[in-house]
């Protein structure tokens, strides 16, 4: 089944977009998203894909036309990284509330100042509550699986929701790595061709997109929220399916050795294998640690982290941006939210480590570990390993 | 696992370099990452690239700072970069230069296994550019055996296209003369 080959994260992306047969693209280049956009326009233009590419001016203009086109009932899919999603935002709660199933790959990067292009999760944190579905992927083969898996989701009837596919910028997309890479006919089987709820024609004309008097604004927000709290159920439905297809199991939330851990630490993106390196190192001397990874950001899987937090006394959440002024990075703030009606719950330590392409290695997750279960921490949360 | 570090200079192909080198790998069915020193490249400034092969998954996505291998596709690098930097005591330094060992320890502090090939001469004649990222592919594969000479053939033909066969006898001929001068 599939193919096993050799090949640069960012590309086997842009080929899964492409197994999907998304018919248009609207990408604005940026480093470290710019092979995605690359890749889709040598897809489209070798006519691997009856699909158009459209060039645009910017990001704002990029996910706006694919918010066209979804309308219009094509596949869909749009890139960017950084400021461009940022530049994408005033759109972003267009695409959710208009219930479009739009599918973007992001490659995460910081956002400026100061001018930065290296990774963290800076520009995907701030767009949290623009009612995209948004998923984490920690190494090559999940990109691939999870932009496939994406489609599948967001144009489930009970979802019609935009989706996320977010890859760490570098860590992940400038990576050439071995890659099972799905047949087309499994695609096929798997991805059904869209079947939209409705569409913009100049002969059928509807409107979409229209003005929420006070009357009915509310329940349009209600209804997004709904909506987006209960596509977890079909997530784990495509995920289940998935498995069973290609064999390749998902979670929303992923553990590691954490059945007997007394301590965890807690993930979100590509630094999971490293920290479960940094996990073995710790058993083997002696300390019982685990690791546990989310891999579904939003809608947020409150019941499978607590499930997954089971036992552990002491988590050591790391986070990849700052809420500057808040409680704490906005994972750990999530994570605390979610245990605050928990009897038993964990002491929680907040590391804020790989800000801007800051290399975080096994050993600082040992660290990490060591003095999250010693309770040696001054503040709430601390900048872990940053000078001043 | 091994750990290889790649010096050249922006435009030299380093990256290049580490990709093939991960593609041949991955196409013997071991694992392998190929990276580029994460950051905008400039034509001619010193760059890096990595390669990290195992016969087991890799898990690490940091960055590579005790090389097993390290390779320098330009020797001018070794006057401005300590391209030894981290190197492993039993470690492999490969280096494209015609010096000889004494020459290249005014530069370079690093008492363990050096092996030196005239890379760019090859690359002259096979290719008529000096362009070495194929040819010390041949030099690292002898000296490491991380991969075998003939899994370079699939990706470099699918990246060279007609140019493959020229890549592929420089790549051959690195491999054959490629000297080791100091044994560590």
């Amino acid at each position: 089944m599939g193919k096993l080959v050799g090949m640069e994260v960012a590309l086997a992306a842009a080929e899964a977009a492409a197994l999907c047969r998304f018919e248009v693209a609207a990408v604005y280049p940026i480093t470290p998203q710019s092979h995605v956009a690359e890749h889709l326009s040598d897809i489209v233009n070798d006519g691997r894909v009856d699909a158009s590419f459209i060039t645009v001016e910017g990001e704002h203009s990029a996910l706006s036309a694919v918010i066209g086109a979804s309308a219009t009932g094509a596949r869909v899919i749009t890139a960017t990284s950084s400021q461009g999603l940022l530049y994408m935002g005033e759109v972003m709660p267009i695409a959710s509330g208009m219930r479009l199933p739009i599918v973007m790959i992001v490659a995460n990067r910081a956002v400026s100042s100061p001018i930065n292009i290296w990774n963290d999760h800076s520009d995907i944190m701030p767009m949290r509550d623009t009612g995209w579905i948004t998923i984490f992927a920690e190494n090559g083969q999940d990109a691939v699986d999870m932009v496939i898996q994406a489609y599948k989701i967001a144009e489930n009837r009970d979802v019609m929701l935009p989706v996320i596919v977010t890859m760490d910028g570098f860590q992940l997309t400038h990576v050439v790595e071995p890659i099972n890479i799905p047949d087309q006919e499994e695609v096929d089987r798997f991805l059904p061709p869209y079947n939209p709820y409705a569409t913009l024609h100049p002969d059928r004309p509807i409107s979409m997109g229209t003005l929420g008097m006070p009357e009915i604004f509310p329940e349009a927000q209600k209804a997004k929220d709904v909506a987006l709290v209960n596509s977890i159920r079909v997530i784990k439905e495509v995920w289940d399916e998935w498995e069973r297809l290609f064999g390749r199991k998902y979670e929303a939330v992923e553990t590691y050795r954490t059945d007997d851990a007394d301590v965890a630490l807690l993930t979100m993106g590509s630094m999971g294998e490293t920290a479960e390196v940094a996990v073995d190192e710790l058993r083997r001397q002696d300390v019982k640690a685990g690791l546990v990874k989310i891999k579904l950001w939003r809608p947020f899987p409150f019941e499978d982290l607590k499930k997954a937090l089971k036992g552990i006394r002491v988590l050591a959440v790391t986070d990849r941006a700052v809420s500057f002024g808040g409680p704490g990075g906005p994972v750990f703030s999530e994570v605390r939210s979610a245990l605050y009606d928990e009897d038993v719950r964990p002491k929680i330590a907040n590391f804020i480590i790989g800000l801007g392409g800051r290399d975080v290695q096994v050993g600082d997750f040992v660290t990490m570990v060591k003095r999250a279960a010693e309770g040696k921490l001054a503040e709430p949360y601390e900048f872990y390993g940053v000078r001043g | 696992m091994l750990e290889i570090r790649w010096h050249g200079r922006g435009g030299q192909g380093a990256v290049t370099s580490v990709e093939l080198l991960a593609l041949s790998a991955i196409g013997e069915g071991k694992f392998a990452q190929g990276f580029p020193s994460f950051g905008p490249e400039r034509r001619g400034a010193p760059v890096a690239a990595f390669n990290r092969v195992d016969d087991k998954k890799i898990k690490i996505r940091s960055g590579i700072y005790t090389p097993d291998v390290v390779v320098v596709l330009d020797e001018s690098l070794i006057a401005m970069v300590d391209v030894a930097e981290g190197l492993k005591r039993n470690g492999t330094l490969i280096v494209n230069t015609t010096r000889n060992l004494a020459e290249l320890r005014a530069n370079i502090k690093f008492e363990g296994k050096i092996a030196v090939c005239d890379a760019t001469g090859i690359a002259w004649k096979e290719l008529g550019v000096p362009i070495t990222n194929t040819t010390m592919l041949g030099a690292v594969i002898r000296v490491t055996n991380v991969v075998k000479l003939s899994s370079l053939e699939k990706p470099i033909q699918a990246r060279f296209g007609r140019l493959a066969i020229k890549n592929q006898t420089a790549a051959k001929r690195a491999y054959e003369e490629v000297r080791i001068i100091n044994e560590g």
